[in-house]
C-alpha cells in the first residue's frame, strides 16, 4: 500500500475529526480524497504538523490527528521529546512512513534505512506507540480515537504517489474554516 | 513590581495563556515568572519553528500565544514566520533577547545582532526595541496591537534593559 491508498482507507474514520496534515502531497491527497472543514492543510512549513497539532491539543479537549510523514518528523525531530513530555491525551500522532521523501521525488529518507522513528519516540519518552503495518492502520486509528491516550502510530507503507492537484484554497479561509470547527459545540 | 513580573502581568492581562520558550540568560527570569503563572500554559520547545507551531496550534484551538527566545532565533524561523505566521494571517508576539546589543561580552553575538533589525524589516514584522526599563511600559498597547492585528510582532529587549549580563 502506498500513502494515499492509507488515506483513502482511514478518511472515513477521521472525517469527523480535527487533522492537520502534513505539507505537499499528503495535504493534497487528503483535499482530493476528502475534503473537509476539520482539515488544516500545511501549504508551507515542513516537519511543524506535529507542532501544530500538539499545540492545538493542550489548550482544548477535542481529539486532534496529526498525519505527518518520515521524511518530515526527521526535520523537527526536537518534536518527538515535547509531545512525551507534555500532557495531552487527546493527540494522536499519525506518521506515514514510507521511508522517503514523497513530495519531492522519493528520496530516501534514514527512517528507511538504519533509523526507527518506532524506537526514536519511545527513546524520547512517548508512552504509546504503536508500529503497523499500512493495512492495519485504519484499526490502530480506530483504537487510538476510542482510547483516551496520547498514541504515536508509526504505519509502515511502500512509497509512491498518485498524480493530485495543487491546493488552490486561501490559507485564511483553511484557517477561518478549521477554527469554527475546533470552537463548534 | 519586578520587570519580570510586569511582563507576566501584562501577558495575562491580554489573555494570553500559551508560552512557549527557548532559553536565554536574560530572560531566564520572565520565564520563570511565566512558568510559576497559573493563567499560563508554559511549553519549552526543542527549536524555535517548533515553538512557532505548537503557539500556530494554540492559536487555532482558541488560546492566545506568546514565544520567548533569543534573537538568534530570526535565522532560525524565517519560513517559518513567512509560510505559516504570516501566511494564515496568525498574532504572535515573539519576546527576544536582544543578545550582541551594548555590554554583550560574546562577539560572536554582535554577528547576529547586525542583522536582527534589517531582517525583522525585510519580513514586514512591527518591531519594538525595549531599551530603558520605562519602554516596557507599551507591552500592554504591543500585546493588543498584535491581537488586532493578527501579525507576527518583535519585541527587542536589550542588555541595557535587563541591566547588564
Amino acid at each position: 500500500m502506498i500513502r494515499s491508498e492509507v488515506l483513502k482507507e482511514i478518511a472515513p474514520v477521521i472525517s469527523d475529526q480535527l487533522v492537520v496534515c502534513n505539507i505537499g502531497i499528503p495535504s493534497q491527497e487528503l483535499h482530493m480524497i476528502d475534503d473537509q472543514p476539520s482539515n488544516f492543510y500545511m501549504l508551507g512549513t515542513m516537519g511543524l504538523a506535529s507542532s501544530i497539532g500538539f499545540g492545538l491539543a493542550m489548550v482544548q479537549n477535542k481529539k486532534v490527528i496529526a498525519i505527518d510523514g518520515d521524511g518530515s518528523v526527521l526535520t523537527n525531530l526536537g518534536t518527538l521529546p515535547t509531545i512525551a513530555n507534555n500532557k495531552a491525551d487527546n493527540f494522536i500522532l499519525l506518521i506515514i512512513d514510507n521511508g522517503s521523501y514523497g513530495s519531492t521525488g522519493d528520496q530516501p529518507t534514514y527512517a528507511g534505512m538504519n533509523t526507527s522513528l518506532t524506537e526514536v519516540a519511545r527513546a524520547c519518552g512517548c508512552e504509546n506507540v504503536v508500529e503497523c503495518d499500512a493495512a492495519d492502520t485504519k484499526k490502530e486509528l480506530e483504537k487510538a480515537l476510542a482510547g483516551s491516550q496520547k498514541t504515536i502510530i508509526v504505519c509502515k507503507c511502500e512509497s509512491g504517489n498518485v498524480k493530485v492537484p495543487v491546493i488552490t484554497m486561501d490559507p485564511v479561509v483553511i484557517r477561518d474554516r478549521f477554527m469554527k470547527q475546533v470552537s463548534a459545540s | 513590581m519586578s520587570i519580570d513580573k510586569k511582563i507576566v502581568a501584562d501577558l495575562v492581562a491580554n489573555d494570553v495563556g500559551f508560552v512557549t520558550t527557548v532559553p536565554c540568560k536574560q530572560l531566564a527570569g520572565v520565564i520563570d515568572a511565566i512558568d510559576k503563572s497559573p493563567d499560563i500554559l508554559h511549553v519549552p520547545s526543542n527549536k524555535e519553528d517548533e515553538g512557532m507551531g505548537l503557539c500556530a496550534g494554540a492559536f487555532m484551538g482558541g488560546t492566545r500565544p506568546a514565544i520567548i527566545m533569543q534573537n538568534t532565533a530570526i535565522g532560525v524561523t524565517i519560513n517559518t514566520l513567512v509560510t505559516l505566521t504570516q501566511y494564515y494571517r496568525m498574532p504572535l508576539p515573539m519576546l527576544i533577547s536582544y543578545r550582541g546589543e551594548l555590554g554583550e561580552p560574546v562577539a560572536c553575538q554582535v554577528e547576529m545582532a547586525v542583522h536582527t533589525k534589517a531582517l525583522l524589516a525585510q519580513l514586514n514584522i512591527p518591531t519594538y526595541h525595549f531599551h530603558h526599563e520605562d519602554d516596557a511600559k507599551e507591552l500592554d498597547a504591543i500585546l493588543k496591537h498584535t491581537f488586532m492585528c493578527n501579525k507576527p510582532v518583535a519585541i527587542l529587549t536589550d542588555a541595557t534593559f535587563w541591566k547588564g549580563y
